[in-house]
């Protein structure tokens, strides 16, 4: 089995990360034991399904679930291993570690770069303020900051940009401000939650190799979520499919496209329309809706729509989950698999 | 942005035109004209007027003419400040009214401003807390606010504060202010006066306020950009008071243009209560005893004056919100 090197520095750890929303209609588990790392210098691409908690994984890292929701189980270790590791599920969210590390270690990018920046201020004052949260200097310093990290991330003509309002600029304009305010604080680990999105294909392909460049130069861990897997193959080392709050397959990311092992993730391949299928044939989709995480299924949460059953040990048992830090499935027929190997 | 200024300042104009169409029609509106009443009423206190005389009355303020001519006159007049006469109080009507045009102004602000003074604070902190116990406190408080009719609480604060304070209650002066002419202790006395009907008057305003704020900051809080104003690394206060604070004042600064008619409408009875020398009474009274110069007059201003509101929260609006401002740009 191919397996990845992974010499580089563990910049963060999540260990059977759990989030519940507890509302009046009951609990709903919308992370249940999530574990992964993140390296440096490496992309880990998380894939999945509409409310499969890829964006709910993001913000529970940064500690700004919105209520009701809160983590309820697991850790999440910044610098691993080493004298300053710290576990951001145990601070509190309001407090001024969890606020050094929020945009200061770790930066977020948004999906949505119309509404993920205010209207009512400039782009300038917006990344300033990023800038000056997190190091200590003057106003006129953190101004010229500001536009070496707008100049950093290929916005033409930056001294003039800083003054314009996020309204004022394009698209593809507007996603580089958004990543510029994440790098703002000059973290080591970046989210990028569904980067592209919203864009056009061209601007999404410079999007990109814009993220690419910038992991290269600053030695980036980062965390791209995503439910494209053409973005998956252009951009992640390893790969994590994330199905109802769980993670159900992780991976080096040529394995996941040689040799997926969870059917979910066969079933996500095959929904990815290629330029080699036959005219007029019906693009593949996976079969019913993802259930409502307050009625999760019973045994594998994917049995329902699994059309690899192998029987009732689907619907009654839990499948293993996937051990961190090395590939696996969360299946019962890829354990019979192994075990017949 | 000058376009939006021009614009906007060509509208206020030509409202302005509409309103003293409508003013004149309202004081045209009872059967016969001014003459008439003029003559009616001093028949009823014994004098009488002659035919000639009556004649040369109507040349005079142009009743004789077409409508439009009329409407000419009577704009020209009230454009080099002559309102008419009052019927009722055979007085000019600018004599009439007096300061209270700016008393009513000045209780109006007042008001106003101790209603965005208690409603932001309150709306901020009932959506940031929302369906705590002090969100459901100060929600069960505002209905309440809502419900109990103002001249209800004035005749309650004004016992109060006379049976324990000692206050010296009702009015805007002391009694030897009331005819003083205006110096800085009329005006510290004015403000001894001001907080009990302010509050009074502030009352509805801010319970329905308060509200307003909650549900638009409750719409603001669910947008991205306050999830990336938290990913910075602010303060939960400060990531909240930048950015959907400031997005949540849009409709209030809008809606600073209907308080003020509603504050000086909704404040009749009030000030009736509380004896305020504002011009809702007098409206009230020139209503009823047909007065249509005095009453035409008073609708006129506080139309004007609502111009000027509207107006200035625009002012409002382009201070806050940069996508008005760069319009066009």
């Amino acid at each position: 089995m191919q397996q990845t090197p992974m010499a580089e520095r563990t910049a963060l750890a999540i260990r059977d990360l759990a989030v519940q929303f507890e509302s009046e209609q009951g609990v709903v588990r919308a992370l249940d034991g999530v574990s992964f790392d993140l390296h440096a210098g490496r992309t880990l691409g998380i894939v999945g399904e509409s409310g499969c908690g890829k964006s709910v994984t993001a913000r529970s890292i940064l500690r700004i679930v919105d209520r009701p929701g809160r983590i309820t189980g697991g850790h999440m270790l910044l610098d691993p291993g080493t004298p300053q590791e710290v576990d951001l599920a145990a601070l509190d969210p309001e407090s001024k570690r969890m606020r050094e590390v929020r945009g200061g270690r770790i930066g977020l990018i948004f999906q949505e770069p119309m509404t993920a920046l205010s209207v009512h201020y400039t782009v300038g004052n917006q990344i300033i303020e990023a800038v000056r949260q997190h190091s200590d200097v003057s106003k006129e310093e953190a101004r010229n900051r500001a536009i070496e990290l707008l100049r950093e991330v290929g916005i033409p003509r930056p001294e003039t940009r800083i003054s314009a309002y996020p309204f004022e600029l394009s698209g593809g304009l507007r996603q580089r401000v958004g990543i510029a305010m994440a790098l703002a604080g000059d973290p080591e680990i970046v989210i990028a939650d569904e980067p592209t999105t919203a864009l056009d294909v061209t601007t999404q392909a410079q999007i990109l190799a814009l993220l690419r460049r910038l992991q290269a130069e600053k030695n980036i861990a980062l965390m791209l979520i995503t439910h494209d897997m053409g973005v998956i193959a252009e951009m992640a080392d390893e790969v994590a499919v994330m199905y109802l709050g769980r993670v159900v397959e992780f991976a080096p990311v040529q394995q996941v496209f040689a040799a997926p092992r969870h059917p979910y993730t066969r079933a996500l391949l095959r929904a990815v329309p290629s330029i080699l299928a036959t005219p007029r044939q019906r693009l593949s989709t996976i079969g019913g809706a993802v259930p409502h995480p307050g009625s999760r299924p019973t045994g594998c949460a994917y049995h329902p729509r699994c059309s690899e059953r192998i029987g009732a040990i689907c619907m009654e048992q839990r499948p293993r989950p996937v051990p961190s830090g090395e590939a696996g499935a969360s299946c019962f027929k890829d354990e019979a698999r192994e075990q017949a190997a | 942005m000058v376009i939006y200024l021009l614009r906007r300042l060509g509208l206020a104009l030509l409202t302005c035109v509409f309103i003293s169409v409508l003013t004149f029609i309202i004081i045209r509106l009872p059967p016969g004209d001014f003459v008439d009443a003029y003559i009616a009423n001093l028949a009823a206190s014994g004098s009488s007027v002659s035919v000639e005389q009556a004649q040369a009355m109507r040349q005079e303020y142009g009743f004789d003419r077409p409508v439009v001519v009329q409407y000419a006159f009577w704009i020209g007049r009230v454009l080099q400040g002559d309102f008419g006469v009052s019927m009722m109080w055979r007085r000019p009507v600018t004599e009439v009214i007096g300061d209270r045009l700016w008393l009513t102004m000045v209780v109006s602000v007042a008001a106003l401003f101790l209603t965005w003074m208690i409603a932001l604070p309150i709306g901020i902190y009932s959506a940031m807390r929302q369906y705590s116990f002090g969100d459901y406190l100060f929600t069960t408080l505002g209905f309440i606010g809502l419900a109990i009719p103002n001249f209800l609480l004035a005749l309650i604060l004004m016992y109060l504060g006379f049976r324990y304070l000692g206050l010296n209650v009702g009015g805007l002066f002391s009694a030897e202010y009331v005819q003083a002419p205006w110096s800085w202790a009329r005006v510290w006395d004015l403000a001894k006066h001001l907080p009990l009907p302010a509050a009074v008057l502030a009352m509805a305003g801010t319970a329905q306020l308060i509200r307003i704020m909650r549900a638009n900051l409750l719409d603001e809080l669910r947008k991205p950009y306050v999830i990336t104003a938290r990913a910075k690394g602010l303060t939960e206060r400060r990531a909240i008071l930048k950015y959907p604070v400031r997005a949540a004042l849009n409709p209030f600064a809008s809606s600073l243009a209907y308080l003020f008619p509603y504050l000086v409408s909704g404040s009749i009875i009030v000030s009736l209560v509380l004896g305020l020398p504002t011009v809702g009474p007098l409206l009230l009274q020139a209503l009823v005893a047909q007065d249509m110069f005095l009453a035409g007059t008073i609708v006129l201003l506080l139309g004007i004056m609502t111009v000027i509101g509207t107006l200035i929260s625009d002012l409002l609006l382009m201070w806050i919100d940069p996508r008005i401002r760069l319009e066009g740009r």
